[in-house]
C-alpha cells in the first residue's frame, strides 16, 4: 500500500460504553488503533498486536475478545465496553475496589485487559472458583504480580475460597 | 476534649495508591500520550549481522510526502553510549547484531514513517561472525568492537585467603559447569519515548520510562552535546521496569535528533517484536564451581570462573559480577575464595540489567553445587546450608558486614514449613518405583543486596515535604515508580511520622525540574534509601510542627504528637488542635517554613576498594525457597506444585505489596526455570513473540506459602531491609534441585523445558564445558 494512495474507508455504527457512536474506520484498521487514536480511549491497551498477551481485551457482545485481533470493521452492529466503559456503571465498582484492596494492581499495564477479562467471566459464572478464574484469566498477561493478587481479586467478587 | 490513640500504617495491608486510576484505565502511559503537532519516529534496522556498511541512500525517503526528518549515523553526536562507551546510538561504519539501527524517520504517521524506511538503500561487506562466547575469548577471533584490544570488554577477578592450598584440606572436591540462558523483561509496556525539544529555547523535554532519570540527564547531556540544565525528564507511569531501563538506549536520541531536526514532538514506541530483539537480555553464562569441603560438611575452598555473553555493545548491565562475585564469597562462609568472571562480545543480543543482576546465574550454579556437596559428604541438604550459613554479626572475607542476617531462619522456617528433610528422603527413596510421574523437592537461597547498592559515586536520594494550609502533605521524592509501590510505602513511612491518614498524603517523583536527585530504582534500593530520606523530611517537620504548637499551646514540644490529623498530647492523647489551623497560623511568621528537606546516604564514605573488598550496601537480604515439583518422565513436563519461601525482609512495612513482590518474582523465576527461553540462532532471536517466548500463565501457577522473617535492621527505614529483587534469584536452582531428587538426573543447563528434560533422562544432554569444542 502507497503512503499516498487514499486509505479505503468504511463507516460502522455500533455501541460503544453504553452509547452509539458513528466512525469512519480504514477496512484494514483493527479495532484496538480505533479504539486508540480515533476514538481517544486509551485505557485498551498495546502489549503485542498478536493476540498473545490479553492487554487489549474487550467486551464484545459480553463476551472478552482482543481488539488487536479484530477489524475495527467488524465492531458493525456489535455491542462494545471497554475498560472506560466498566468505569462508567457502578455495578462494576466491586470490581475494581477489589483489584485495589486485593492488590492485583503493581505496574498497571495489563490491568484493563485484566478487568475486561474477569468482567467476562464473572458475568458467565459469578460465583467462579479460583481454578474456574485461573482459566478465566489465561488469556491474560501479568509480568508483576505472578497472579495470585489478580485471582484474589476475582474471588473476592465471586465469594470463594477454593 | 476527644482523644486519639496511636495509630500506625507500618506492616498493613496498605493498597497500592494508584492502583485505583490504574484498574479504571485512566491512567496515561507514554504510549497513551500525544503531543500536538508530535511525529512517530521509526528505526531502520540492519538486515544483515556482522558487516562493513558501504554505503547508504536516504534520498528517496527523505522525497516522500508527509516525512519529515530522515536521520543517519552523520546526523548524530560523536558520543557513543554504554558503560564502555561502545554503542552509537545510529551506526555508520559497520553494524554488529541483528538489533543495529542505522537510520531512523519522523512521518507525520507510521505508515509513512514505515514506508520510508523501506526506501532506504543500504550497502554491505559482511563480516565473519561469532555467537559463541567461548570462540570470541580466543586468540584470533575477529574483533567485534575494532577500537578494543580484544573482545572481552569486561573483567572481574578477585580473591580472599588462598583457595588452592584451602583446597588440598579437603576430603571431597566437587566440580561442576552451568550454562544459563537469553531471558528478556517482556514488560506487558513496551518500549517508547515522546521527545520534545524546543528549536527557540533549547529546552529538551523528555517523557521517559527510564529507571534512572537524575543519571540519564547527565548521559543525555553527553550523548547528545547539550548542557544538562536544558534537559528535563518526565516519566509517566512506566509498564514494568525489572531493570531494562537502567541505560539510555539508541531510540532515545534518535528520537531527540529527530525532533531536533524536524523541530517538532517526535514518539518512538516499539512493536512487541522490537521489544523482544531489540531491548536487554539476561546475561547467558558458563559458570565453573570448584569447591571443597570436608567429611564433616565444612567448606574449605570455593574457585568461580565464569563467561558471560556480552552481546556486541556494553550496558551497565556489564558490572554484574559485583553481584555475582559476593555470591560467590560471601553467601556461605568460605574461607578461601578465588573468583573470576569475564564478559566477551559476540554478534548476539546485547545484554543488561535484569531483577537480581547476576545473582539468579551465580545462584543457579552455587546452590546446585551446594546440594552435590551435601550428596558427597551424605548430608541432608538443608543440615548442609545450616552447617555453613552466614549468621549476624559476621564480616565475611570479602569484608561484608551482617549487621543482620536472618539466613539460618529462613531456612529452618521454609524447611520445616514444607517438611523438606523427611520429603527428600522419601522421594530418594521412591526413584526407583514404577510410577512414571515422579515427585521432586529442592531448595535454595539467596543472599543479595537490601540496603542499597554503592556501585555509583553516590547511592543516595533526596526528598523535598511540604505541608498546605489543610495538613496536606506533599512528599517530592526522587525515588521512581516503576509499579513496585514505592509511592504508597514511602507515605505509609511519613503518616507514621506525621499522623495524618494516607489520604492527605501526595507524591511527586517524576519530573527532573522538581524532584530532588536520586541514583534510580534499581538494586532494591528504593524503600531502604528512598524511605530513609522521607522519614528524615517527615522528622524535621514534625520538629517545626510541634515547636510551633508548643508556643501556641504552652505545652512543651516533647510532650506533644501528631496523630490523626491533629496535634495532641504525647502521653493522653488528649486533642489539642487541628494540625490544619496550627497550619494556617504558621502563615509567614519567622522559622515557620512548612517545606523541610532532607536526604539519605549511608554510609557515604565507605565503598570497596580496588580488589573489591569492603561493604557494597548497608544491609543485606537473605531467602530461602523450597519448590516441590512432579516429572513425568515420559513427557519431560516438570509442573511446579508448591514454593514455600521464606525471606529476611528486615521489617514488613506493607504486608500486601510485599506479598505481591515476593509472588511476582517467584513466578518470574519460576519462568526463568522452566518456560521462558529466548533463542538465539545465529544472532537472530528467533522467538520475538509470547507464543513462542512462553511467559507463565495464571493455570500455571503454583501453590505459595511465604514467611517473612524479620529481623529489624538498624539501618533500615522502620527496621525494613529492600526485597524487590530477591524472589526471582533462587527459583530456577530450587527447581533443578528438586528435579534431582525426583529424578536422581543433574541438569546442568536451564531452562527446564520439556524436550531438554526428556532427552536429559535418556542420557542425551551433554554437561556444558568452559572450553568450546
Amino acid at each position: 500500500m502507497s503512503a499516498n494512495k487514499k486509505m479505503l474507508t468504511r463507516e460502522i455504527n455500533f455501541t460503544l460504553n453504553g452509547s452509539p457512536v458513528q466512525v469512519s474506520v480504514p477496512v484494514a484498521e483493527n479495532a484496538l488503533i480505533m479504539l486508540r487514536e480515533e476514538l481517544n480511549l486509551t485505557g485498551t491497551k498495546y502489549g503485542c498486536g498478536e493476540g498473545e498477551c490479553g492487554a487489549c481485551s474487550i467486551l464484545m457482545d459480553g463476551e472478552s475478545v482482543n481488539a488487536c485481533l479484530m477489524f475495527a470493521v467488524d465492531c458493525d452492529g456489535r455491542e462494545i465496553v471497554t475498560v472506560e466503559g466498566l468505569a462508567q456503571d457502578e455495578v462494576n465498582d466491586q470490581l475494581r475496589d477489589a483489584f485495589v484492596e486485593k492488590g492485583a494492581v503493581q505496574c498497571g499495564f495489563c490491568s484493563p485487559g485484566m478487568m475486561i477479562a474477569a468482567k467476562a467471566l464473572l458475568d458467565k459464572k459469578p460465583n467462579a472458583n479460583r481454578d474456574e478464574i485461573k482459566r478465566g484469566l489465561e488469556g491474560n498477561i501479568c509480568r508483576c504480580t505472578g497472579y495470585v493478587k489478580i485471582i484474589d481479586a476475582v474471588a473476592a467478587v465471586s465469594g470463594t475460597n477454593q | 476534649m476527644p482523644t486519639i490513640e496511636k495509630e500506625s500504617l507500618i506492616g498493613k495491608r496498605v493498597p497500592k495508591m494508584d492502583a485505583p486510576e490504574k484498574a479504571a484505565g485512566r491512567t496515561r502511559y507514554v504510549h497513551d500520550m500525544n503531543l500536538p503537532g508530535q511525529l512517530i519516529g521509526k528505526i531502520l534496522r540492519t538486515d544483515r549481522i556482522h558487516a562493513k556498511i558501504l554505503s547508504m541512500d536516504t534520498s528517496a525517503a527523505e522525497a516522500l510526502p508527509g516525512v519529515k526528518a530522515v536521520i543517519t549515523a552523520k546526523d548524530m553526536p560523536a558520543k557513543m553510549l554504554g558503560l564502555n562507551n561502545d554503542n552509537p546510538p545510529l551506526k555508520g561504519d559497520k553494524v554488529r547484531a541483528e538489533r543495529d539501527e542505522i537510520a531512523a524517520v519522523a512521518a507525520i504517521t507510521e505508515e509513512i514513517a514505515l514506508e520510508a524506511l523501506k526506501l532506504i538503500k543500504v550497502e554491505y561487506e559482511d563480516l565473519p561472525t561469532l555467537f559463541d562466547p567461548r570462540e570470541s575469548e580466543k586468540e584470533g577471533a575477529p574483533h567485534i568492537q575494532e577500537s578494543k584490544d580484544s573482545n572481552v570488554c569486561m573483567e572481574f577477578e578477585y580473591e580472599h585467603g588462598d583457595a588452592a592450598k584451602a583446597e588440598t584440606e579437603a576430603d571431597f572436591v566437587i566440580e561442576d559447569t552451568f550454562k544459563l540462558h537469553y531471558v528478556t523483561h517482556a514488560c506487558m509496556g513496551v518500549s517508547g519515548v515522546i521527545a520534545d525539544f524546543d528549536n527557540i529555547t533549547g529546552n529538551l523535554t523528555l517523557h521517559s520510562n527510564t529507571q534512572v532519570p537524575f543519571l540519564h540527564k547527565r548521559e543525555f547531556s553527553e550523548v547528545l552535546e547539550m548542557d544538562p540544565s536544558r534537559i528535563r525528564i518526565i516519566q509517566p507511569p512506566i509498564g514494568g521496569g525489572f531493570g531494562s531501563k537502567l541505560d539510555i538506549y539508541p531510540f532515545e536520541p534518535i528520537a531527540v535528533i529527530l525532533a531536533k531536526k524536524s523541530r517538532c514532538p517526535v514518539k518512538i514506541v516499539f512493536t512487541r517484536e522490537e521489544e523482544f530483539m531489540a531491548s536487554p537480555t539476561r546475561q547467558p553464562a558458563y559458570i565453573n564451581l570448584r569447591s571443597g569441603v570436608k567429611k564433616d560438611g565444612t567448606i574449605t575452598s570455593r574457585v568461580f570462573d565464569s563467561l558471560l555473553d556480552n552481546g556486541a555493545y556494553t550496558s551497565w548491565g556489564a558490572t554484574i559480577p559485583f553481584v555475582m562475585m559476593q555470591t560467590a564469597s560471601s553467601f556461605y562462609r568460605v574461607t578461601d575464595c578465588q573468583y573470576a568472571t569475564k564478559a566477551v562480545y559476540t554478534n548476539n543480543p546485547t545484554a543488561g540489567s535484569f531483577r537480581g543482576y547476576g545473582n539468579l546465574q551465580a545462584t543457579f550454579a552455587i546452590e546446585q553445587h551446594m546440594d552435590k556437596m551435601a550428596e558427597a559428604v551424605g548430608m541432608d541438604p538443608l543440615e548442609f546450608r545450616l552447617k555453613n550459613a552466614q549468621e549476624a554479626g559476621e564480616v565475611t572475607g570479602q569484608g561484608m558486614h551482617f549487621k543482620t542476617c536472618g539466613f539460618k531462619e529462613c531456612l529452618s522456617t521454609a524447611g520445616e514449613k514444607s517438611d523438606f528433610s523427611r520429603k527428600f528422603a522419601e522421594n530418594n527413596a521412591n526413584r526407583g518405583n514404577g510410577n512414571p510421574v515422579k515427585k521432586g523437592i529442592g531448595m535454595a537461597s539467596m543472599l543479595h543486596v537490601g540496603g542499597g547498592a554503592k556501585i555509583y559515586p553516590s547511592d543516595g536520594c533526596g526528598t523535598i515535604l511540604k505541608m498546605d494550609d489543610f495538613g496536606h502533605v506533599t512528599i517530592l521524592t526522587g525515588a521512581s515508580e516503576i509499579g513496585q509501590g514505592s509511592e504508597t510505602v514511602l507515605s505509609q513511612l511519613v503518616c507514621e511520622e506525621l499522623g495524618v491518614p494516607l489520604s492527605a498524603v501526595t507524591v511527586v517523583n517524576n519530573d527532573t525540574d522538581i524532584t530532588p536527585w536520586d541514583v534510580g530504582v534499581h538494586a532494591s534500593r528504593t524503600t531502604f534509601i528512598g524511605g530513609n530520606a522521607a522519614i528524615g523530611a517527615a522528622k524535621l517537620a514534625k520538629a517545626k510542627v510541634l515547636e510551633s504548637a508548643s508556643q501556641v499551646s504552652n505545652i512543651p514540644a516533647d510532650q506533644l504528637d501528631m496523630r490523626g490529623g491533629c496535634i495532641v498530647r504525647a502521653d493522653d492523647g488528649e486533642v489539642i488542635m487541628q494540625l490544619g489551623k496550627l497550619l494556617r497560623g504558621m502563615h509567614f511568621k519567622d522559622k515557620a517554613e512548612l517545606v523541610t528537606t532532607s536526604f539519605y546516604y549511608e554510609p557515604p564514605s565507605v565503598h570497596q576498594d580496588k580488589g573489591f573488598k569492603g561493604d557494597v550496601s548497608a544491609a543485606y537480604a537473605w531467602a530461602t525457597h523450597v519448590v516441590e515439583v512432579e516429572v513425568d518422565t515420559e513427557t519431560g513436563i516438570v509442573t511446579l506444585d508448591k514454593v514455600t519461601a521464606a525471606h529476611d525482609v528486615g521489617r514488613v512495612l506493607n504486608e500486601m505489596s510485599l506479598e505481591g513482590q515476593i509472588e511476582g518474582g517467584i513466578i518470574m523465576g519460576q519462568g526463568y526455570a522452566l518456560t521462558e527461553d529466548l533463542l538465539v540462532k545465529e544472532g537472530r532471536v528467533i522467538t520475538p513473540n509470547f507464543r513462542d517466548y512462553k511467559m507463565v500463565t495464571a493455570p500455571e501457577i503454583p501453590e505459595i506459602d511465604l514467611s517473612f522473617i524479620e529481623t529489624q535492621d538498624g539501618e533500615g527505614p522502620q527496621g525494613a531491609k529492600g526485597v524487590g529483587e530477591a524472589p526471582s534469584i533462587c527459583m530456577a536452582a530450587a527447581v533443578g534441585n528438586a528435579i534431582y531428587n525426583a529424578t536422581g538426573v543433574r541438569i546442568y543447563e536451564a531452562p527446564y523445558t520439556p524436550e531438554k528434560v526428556y532427552r536429559a533422562l535418556k542420557g542425551a544432554v551433554e554437561a556444558p564445558s568452559m572450553a568450546a569444542e
